[in-house]
């Protein structure tokens, strides 16, 4: 180790340790990759729940059990969004095994994890629904579509479109904040670089691996996510179904006229028009 | 005479302290056409959006076959099902293709097999001439287009009274020709509908009963002839010249 030099040192503890670097990163993706989507699940749920329309005066006792629900949920985003992650984890992880109940490592983290990016997705979720164009939820109802049927139907779909980037936001802050599970025991990456750098004393070279492994994580998730997006997005073409058929309607500008009016093909030279 | 499908009974809607509507007073028989016909503010939009319970009314009655849907059981899920409407926006779902759209309705509210969904949109989208579209989502077809689109699919869920709500005010103007030819065929097939509509042509054309409202109420109504031709209340002549000068 002394007459290496830091390339051949680093090189070294890949040789030497690289499977536990492998495993780190194992469980940092697992537990990012579940705790996103558990904590999208929780941030949808809370979202609907939040925008659901109430009416004091018609339905009084919906109307209340709303509002208490309401207040807890909001309580529960509050508090999560306003405590560091690593605290929570303190709190939850040792507030259980007070109360007789010892988390694995598996457990703990997706626990905490989960709650922590449904917080933040609550809020994330009810803002993609209400920025829907209030028409859509109109349209709905005007075919009899109910709250559930608007919303898993129409509106949701569209909502989660609209916060693709920010749950892929999440997900890269999550590979990258799942290192503050290493106070309660995970063995994620952050973890396995600290034991090998104190094992050997080679503190830069194995923070250059877990910097170097970390990004390529993040980057290669947030370009999958990228092209996930643009799938969602479908064509930018369609396929004319039937060629035989064609839209003749379209054709009818100026053929269209009122018996006693003055040719209605004139409304297209109108200058009230803005002269298009 | 054809029976009353929708009454209208001293029916009000305020926002705050603007009273919008005050003891409208109407009724749409089975199988006609009625226009209602005002200047923007008038009212004429809300009334619509009453009649289909987006807007709930401050006072009155609105009766459907007789039955209240303001205070009896029918539930709004349900009228609205039987009662379709075309909006000025189209408020086509952005998330679904063509076909999708006419066929959602149909497999969620109406509980409709899919292939007998598929088979009901096509032929509706066939009528208003949108069937090589099917696969096109709305953001790639044009305004006009998607008018007849969503006319389609309202027509799809089988109403007994379609309502519109100035289908064409948001169209340039060489498209509004294909709506109101789509609108004009539905007319003389003999579908109950209730059009707000700035298009003179058309309400003196189609129409059997023309409404003419302002300031929320309804100052006069009669059958086209008499509306255009001889109007009795100065409002109207006033209103219908301001038309008549462009």
């Amino acid at each position: 180790m002394q007459n290496m030099n830091f390339w051949e040192r680093v090189l070294f503890l890949l040789q030497q340790y690289g499977p536990s670097f492998l495993r780190g990163v194992w469980v940092t993706m697992v537990i990012a990759i579940v705790g996103t989507l558990i904590g999208c699940i929780i941030g949808f749920a809370v979202g609907v729940v939040q925008t659901i329309p109430t009416d004091r005066k018609k339905r009084p006792l919906h109307w209340a059990l709303m509002g208490i629900a309401r207040f807890l949920l909001n309580a529960y985003v509050e508090i999560f969004r306003g405590t560091p992650m690593m605290v929570q984890a303190m709190f939850i992880y040792y507030g259980l095994a007070m109360g007789g109940i010892n988390l694995g490592m598996w457990e703990a983290a997706f626990l905490i994890v989960s709650i922590n990016t449904g917080a933040y997705m609550a809020e994330t979720v009810r803002g993609g629904i209400l920025s829907i164009d209030p028409g859509q939820t109109e349209g709905a109802k005007a075919i009899g579509m109910n709250h559930v049927q608007t919303m898993t139907s129409v509106i949701l779909p569209q909502a989660l479109r609209n916060i693709m980037p920010q749950i892929g936001n999440n997900l890269i802050i999550n590979i990258k904040d799942t290192c503050v599970l290493n106070v309660i025991g995970t063995v994620e990456l952050y973890f396995a670089a600290n034991s090998v750098a104190g094992a050997r004393y080679t503190y830069f070279e194995a923070f250059t691996i877990a910097m170097i492994l970390y990004f390529v994580l993040t980057f290669t998730c947030s370009r999958l996510l990228r092209w996930w997006e643009s799938r969602m997005d479908g064509p930018d073409s369609y396929e004319l179904y039937d060629l035989s058929t064609t839209d003749t309607l379209a054709h009818t500008t100026g053929l269209y006229s009122y018996p006693r009016r003055p040719k209605a093909g004139n409304q297209n030279l109108d200058i009230r028009d803005g002269g298009r | 005479m054809a029976e009353e499908i929708l009454q209208v009974q001293h029916l009000s809607k305020s926002f705050g302290s603007n009273q919008v509507l005050k003891d409208v007073d109407f009724q749409v028989h089975t199988g006609d056409v009625t226009c209602i016909i005002g200047a923007s503010g008038s009212g004429k939009s809300t009334l619509l959006r009453c009649i289909n319970l987006l807007e709930a009314p401050t006072g009155g009655e609105i009766l459907f076959h007789g039955e209240s849907i303001l205070h009896g059981k029918l539930d709004a899920s349900a009228y609205r099902a039987k009662v379709g409407m075309v909006f000025q926006s189209f408020n086509l779902f952005n998330n679904m293709t063509v076909l999708d759209n006419c066929m959602v309705g149909q497999v969620k509210v109406l509980k409709r097999s899919r292939e007998e969904a598929r088979q009901t949109a096509m032929s509706f989208l066939e009528k208003v001439g949108m069937a090589p579209y099917i696969n096109a989502k709305p953001r790639q077809i044009s305004g006009g287009q998607k008018q007849r689109v969503a006319i389609a699919r309202a027509l799809a869920m089988g109403p007994e009274v379609l309502l519109f709500d100035e289908p064409t005010s948001a169209l340039d103007p060489e498209m509004v020709g294909e709506v109101l030819s789509v609108m004009r065929d539905l007319a003389s097939s003999g579908l109950t509908m209730l059009v707000v509509t700035h298009e003179m042509g058309f309400a003196r054309d189609v129409a059997k009963e023309v409404v003419f409202m302002d300031n929320g109420v309804i100052a006069e109504h009669g059958d086209p002839e008499t509306i255009f031709t001889r109007p009795s209340q100065p409002r109207t002549q006033e209103f219908l010249s301001r038309y008549l000068e462009r």
